[in-house]
């Protein structure tokens, strides 16, 4: 809020090529306490494609996912991301860098949360509202856009996912894969540049993690900047183009996700790949 | 039993039930809601300052009877030449006695809500203010109704006490009957049904607020 924030305002990052990445992180550290959870983590995701953060819990992965939500607040480190003209509510996003090393106003997160969209491990819809509440909530609370024109977008989305017909609904009657493709619609409502999945498949029943897979598979074809963070390694390899494998709040690993998944160079990769993909 | 003296002195006791007992619960405990949510707020607000004074007014307000309030605010105040009269005088101990008592209603609810709402609406770019109004509150609202209901009934009861500060109310036009016709077991009897009765009414507003509130919940 205050005036003189350093990081509020934005600097010019991005070439006018167009090759910059949408998002650009450098140096990202973090504690908790004692507890150092990120050690100087370097991440760039091009346009249109895809990084999957995998390793063991407590790695790490999630809290660069919330820091770059401004969820969490990292203790130092930037995050850059390029502009774009197709912004929330139809106007031009300037290019926008954070300095974490500073200290970071309200505005600053306001900016850096107006980029991305999270969709969460326990879905978080919010429970009395409707399905379509859920989805216009952002764009009309926040973005201030004509209701009519929000709706209409929202029910084009739901009926993408198969649940134009729920709209009504509240979230207690949905199943999880159902809640989880409403907790998709409504990051997607906000036409972010980026969307962030921490985990979005671990809390549901087997049976119900194709439907959710399968939509955010959708959303990579269609050229959707993502970052996820996930267990499911068979569905990182086919949609991923690049994955991270982090251990102890360090990349241990970083490559195609062919050869990450398939050929690990690190013997900790190669344990952890090992593990998740046969022993159980 | 004197029946047509019951009947008689129905009127009079239920107009100031009316002009009285009832404008004075819902005033009070509108204000007192207000006071409560501000209370609340400043002890979950991590401001170790506003926490503190937030604590230390529900603890006087809990720990001294609401009668000897009542008399602090019509007869000590004007001591220090804060002069009131009866019914701004009963308004401010009353709303400030359930605002202490529903801000740990309140304050209780609110972190009821799991943190994951909060990053929800953070996530979908609101800022803590409209996040609090538009997500948490609501579903605040569903948790607090039912001990908020207790202190709403207990606030119509406790108006008769105004009428040791001179307000003319339910009780106090009980009194003055009684006092006039000797009939002190029928009028209070008489007062004590029409204070149920009341309260029976809210009771069932209470259940219809909570079934509306619990549309969105599993059953």
């Amino acid at each position: 809020m205050s005036p003189t924030d350093p990081t509020a305002g934005s600097t010019d990052s991005a070439g006018s090529d167009g090759e910059a990445p949408v998002l650009s992180v450098r140096g990202l550290k973090k504690s908790f306490g004692t507890n150092t959870v990120l050690r100087g983590i370097d991440l760039d995701v091009p346009r249109g494609s895809v990084v999957a953060l995998i390793g063991p819990s407590g790695s790490g992965k999630t809290t660069i996912l919330r820091s770059l939500n401004g969820l969490e607040i990292p203790d130092a480190g930037t995050v850059a991301v390029a502009g774009d003209d197709g912004g929330s509510a139809g106007s031009t996003r300037p290019p926008l860098a954070v300095d974490f090393a500073a200290k970071v106003g309200t505005k600053a997160i306001a900016a850096l949360r107006d980029r991305s969209a999270m969709v969460f491990q326990h879905y978080n819809l919010f429970p009395h509202m409707t399905v379509l509440q859920n989805v216009t909530e952002g764009p009309i609370q926040v973005h201030k856009r004509p209701r009519a024109q929000v709706v209409a977008e929202a029910e084009k989305l739901l009926d993408r996912v198969g649940l134009l017909e729920k709209k009504d609904a509240y979230p207690f009657e949905l199943s999880g894969g159902q809640q989880q493709r409403v907790g998709i619609v409504r990051a997607l409502a906000l036409k972010p540049q980026l969307l962030l999945f921490d985990e979005p498949t671990s809390a549901l029943d087997p049976e119900l993690v194709g439907d959710v897979l399968e939509v955010i598979k959708e959303l990579a074809d269609e050229g959707w900047t993502m970052v996820m963070v996930t267990h499911e390694l068979a569905f990182a390899r086919q949609t991923a183009d690049e994955v991270i494998f982090m251990d102890g709040g360090v990349v241990v690993e970083r490559g195609p996700a062919q050869e990450v998944l398939r050929a690990p160079k690190e013997e900790r990769t190669q344990q952890f790949v090992r593990r998740l993909l046969h022993e159980f | 039993m004197n029946l047509d003296l019951a009947l008689r002195s129905l009127g009079p006791m239920l107009l100031e039930a009316v002009r009285g007992t009832i404008p004075l619960t819902l005033i009070s405990f509108a204000l007192g809601l207000l006071i409560a949510l501000l209370i609340a707020l400043m002890r979950i607000s991590g401001n170790s300052i506003l926490a503190a004074i937030a604590r230390v007014y529900v603890s006087i307000i809990r720990g001294t009877p609401l009668l000897v309030q009542l008399f602090v605010i019509f007869y000590g105040l004007p001591s220090l030449g804060i002069k009131l009269d009866p019914w701004p005088s009963a308004v401010i101990a009353f709303s400030l006695n359930v605002g202490g008592y529903a801000a740990e209603i309140i304050r209780a609810a609110i972190l009821s809500v799991p943190r994951g709402q909060w990053e929800a609406g953070h996530t979908i770019g609101m800022s803590r203010g409209q996040t609090l109004l538009r997500i948490i509150l609501p579903q605040a609202a569903r948790v607090s109704v039912p001990p908020l209901s207790n202190t709403f009934i207990s606030l119509v009861k406790d108006t008769s006490l105004a009428s040791l500060i001179l307000v003319t109310e339910l009780f106090r036009a009980a009194q003055q009957v009684a006092a006039f016709s000797q009939e002190f077991m029928l009028l209070y009897l008489e007062a004590a049904l029409i204070y149920w009765v009341i309260c029976l009414g809210l009771s069932t507003v209470q259940s219809m607020l909570e079934k509306r509130l619990d549309r969105y919940v599993a059953h």
